[in-house]
């Protein structure tokens, strides 16, 4: 089994979002950066594969140098080998064209990614990879078994849950339900002390389309005061669910 | 010039959020001064009365091997359809089976994909648009560098008219391939009968605050008499509380709703991630320093046990009157 990992670099779940440059750049200053949480589950994931089947883990990643930390992270954890493609991933399509451009090149039987990045929630990367390299791709993965070339999968629906089978290679797009949140590896002392001899491979990114471009951004509007009913008073939130907000 | 807007139909049947988008592309299209063509798949409704929502005309695909869906398929059937009719903008609506297709629609046509679109474009020549990212804490300005582009659309962002106009309709003979290999789907587990939380115009949620599962039947109720979606936050599906269907935030699912009632939940930053985009916040807790009564537009600080029974009968009653 030759799995591959796509993971993105993102800024903590708790941190402030704060745009400068003329709301024209996030502002990462103070800001720490994690693995994005659905590529955790897929990490787990491959290294569930890895046990019971054998195989080899890569994890990749568009980016600059600053998401090494990132990367050396998944090595500790369990992963194999780590490629850093050597780009500003600004652009889906030019991300997801770079991965595949990679994974073309190294027969994967499984690609595995996360459902979206929690910084610019795309959602787009991992469709973007299937289509490229012509392989299923399955969205919103919660379950993957595999028995002989025939996989199992299990992807959440709008208020329900599809299984689907299918023959490798693939690529699916997890969140949590694909591992359990406890069963999440996390970097022990041998696998750090491991990690610094695997290789990180630097590639340099080839000149790819873009097909967007981030002008500026904006916060959302505050809040105004929030109004206080009185607990013995509940028919006065009512009264004003149905005249003032108008939602009943 | 014209837009095509993908109308999905679930067991042959509309969804709310297909209007929608149907809507989106029609105003779109007057923008861009372009024609509004609907596509349907194995839709089992009349599709003329995608007119009312202001496509001029539908084209069908009506095909045994398209009678479930695969995002592959579905997709290659929709490009068929934007090549044939010459569309460089594809509409989608972001539901579960939208994100599987988008990405894959916006690769194979070298086109822009634009995901968690919320409002029509600023402008369409260059064509400018704002999405949601950052977890709603943002909105991010979009250029799209190609003319040909995909349009995800969240659902629940706008509100659709209703016109006095049908569409039009034609069929589209539309074979599958069979080259690539493909998934097949086993089976599809349902919850029947509960409203769609991504839909939902109207949702009711509980947190930890709630003490355990067997007191689920008065968050139950209450959704029941609003005619509300149910939700939890994280722990109290990672305990087993609730499906994991029903957690929303940063990690679980996004909600844009009416109305989101929010009992007993603390409003950690990444809970509030996946609610805040809810246009009226109503916040019960016993403590008044919560932080989600900052991110409230109502609030009552008071025990849910005594607050909830009183708010059902309270809503009850008001509902007998009119
Ligand atoms: C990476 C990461 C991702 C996360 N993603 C998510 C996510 O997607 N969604 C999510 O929800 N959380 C998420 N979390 C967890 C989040 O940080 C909070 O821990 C969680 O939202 C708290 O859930 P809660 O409000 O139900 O519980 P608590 O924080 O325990 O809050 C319970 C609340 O109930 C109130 N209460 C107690 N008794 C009563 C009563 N009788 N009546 C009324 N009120 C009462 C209390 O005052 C308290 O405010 C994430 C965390 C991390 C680290
Ligand atoms: N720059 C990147 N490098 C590697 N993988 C990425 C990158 N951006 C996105 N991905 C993968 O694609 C998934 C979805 O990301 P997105 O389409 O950006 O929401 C992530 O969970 C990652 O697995």
């Amino acid at each position: 089994m030759k799995i591959l990992v796509c993971i993105s670099h993102v800024p903590d779940t708790t941190s402030k979002i704060v745009f400068k440059n003329d709301l024209t750049e996030f502002d990462a200053s103070g800001v720490t950066f994690v693995m994005n949480p659905y590529d955790e589950f897929g990490l787990t994931k491959a290294m569930h594969i890895k046990e019971s089947l054998g195989g080899t883990i890569t994890v990749a990643n568009v980016g600059l140098a600053v998401t090494e930390s990132t990367l050396r992270k998944a090595l500790a954890i369990g992963a194999d080998d780590a490629v850093r493609i050597n780009a500003e991933p600004t652009d889906a399509s030019y991300v997801a064209g770079l991965l595949a451009e990679y994974a073309g090149t190294q027969n994967f039987d499984l690609i595995i990614t996360g459902r979206e990045s929690i910084d610019y929630n795309g959602g787009a990367v991992p469709g973007m990879i299937a289509a490229h390299l012509n392989i299923p791709f399955v969205n919103a993965c919660i379950g993957f078994d595999l028995n002989a070339e025939q996989a199992t999968m299990i992807r959440e629906i709008d208020g329900g849950k599809e299984t689907l089978q299918g023959k490798l290679p693939l690529l699916i797009a997890g969140q949590k339900g694909l591992v359990e949140e406890k069963d999440l590896r996390i970097p022990a002392m041998r696998g750090i002390m491991m990690a610094r001899k695997k290789p990180l491979t630097v590639l340099e990114a080839s000149d790819r389309e873009k097909h967007t471009n981030v002008l500026d951004y904006q916060l959302p509007e505050e809040k105004g005061a929030c109004t206080l009913i009185d607990a013995d008073d509940v028919e006065q939130l009512v009264q004003l669910l149905h005249s003032e907000a108008k939602v009943i | 010039m014209t837009i095509l807007v993908y109308a999905e139909s679930w067991d042959g049947k509309f969804k709310k959020s297909s209007f929608e988008a149907v809507d989106y592309a029609a105003k779109l299209a007057k923008q861009m001064g372009a024609e509004t063509t609907a596509l349907t798949i194995s839709a089992k409704e009349d599709v003329s009365q995608l007119g009312k929502y202001g496509a001029q005309s539908v084209r069908t695909i009506n095909n045994q091997a398209l009678e479930t869906f695969n995002n592959q398929s579905y997709a290659d059937a929709i490009i068929a359809v934007a090549n044939k009719i010459n569309a460089d903008t594809v509409i989608i609506s972001n539901t579960s089976n939208g994100k599987a297709i988008a990405p894959l629609i916006a690769a194979k046509r070298k086109a822009a994909l634009i995901t968690n679109v919320i409002e029509l474009p600023e402008s369409v020549s260059p064509f400018t648009i704002v999405r949601k990212t950052f977890s709603s804490k943002a909105i991010a300005r979009y250029q799209t560098l190609s003319d040909k582009k995909v349009i995800s659309i969240t659902a629940n962002s706008f509100e659709y008219n209703e016109r006095e106009q049908l569409a039009t309709s034609e069929a589209f003979d539309y074979v599958p391939e069979d080259a690539v290999q493909k998934l097949t789907s086993i089976s599809i587990n349902k919850a029947t009968g509960k409203i769609g939380l991504t839909e939902a115009d109207l949702v009711v949620s509980a947190g930890r605050g709630l003490k355990g599962p067997e007191n689920w039947t008065m968050v139950e109720e209450l959704a029941e008499v609003l005619g509300a979606a149910t939700a939890c936050s994280k722990p109290v599906s990672d305990i087993g509380w609730r499906p994991h269907s029903e957690h929303v935030g940063q990690t679980g699912i996004a909600i844009n709703p009416q109305l989101y009632i929010a009992i007993g939940i603390s409003g950690a930053i990444q809970h509030l991630a996946g609610v805040n985009a809810s246009k009226n916040i109503v916040v019960i807790n016993t403590d008044p320093d919560a932080p989600f009564f900052k991110a409230a537009d109502y609030g009552i600080v008071g025990d849910a046990f005594e607050v909830l029974p009183k708010l059902i009968s309270a809503i009850k009653s008001y509902k007998a009157v009119i």
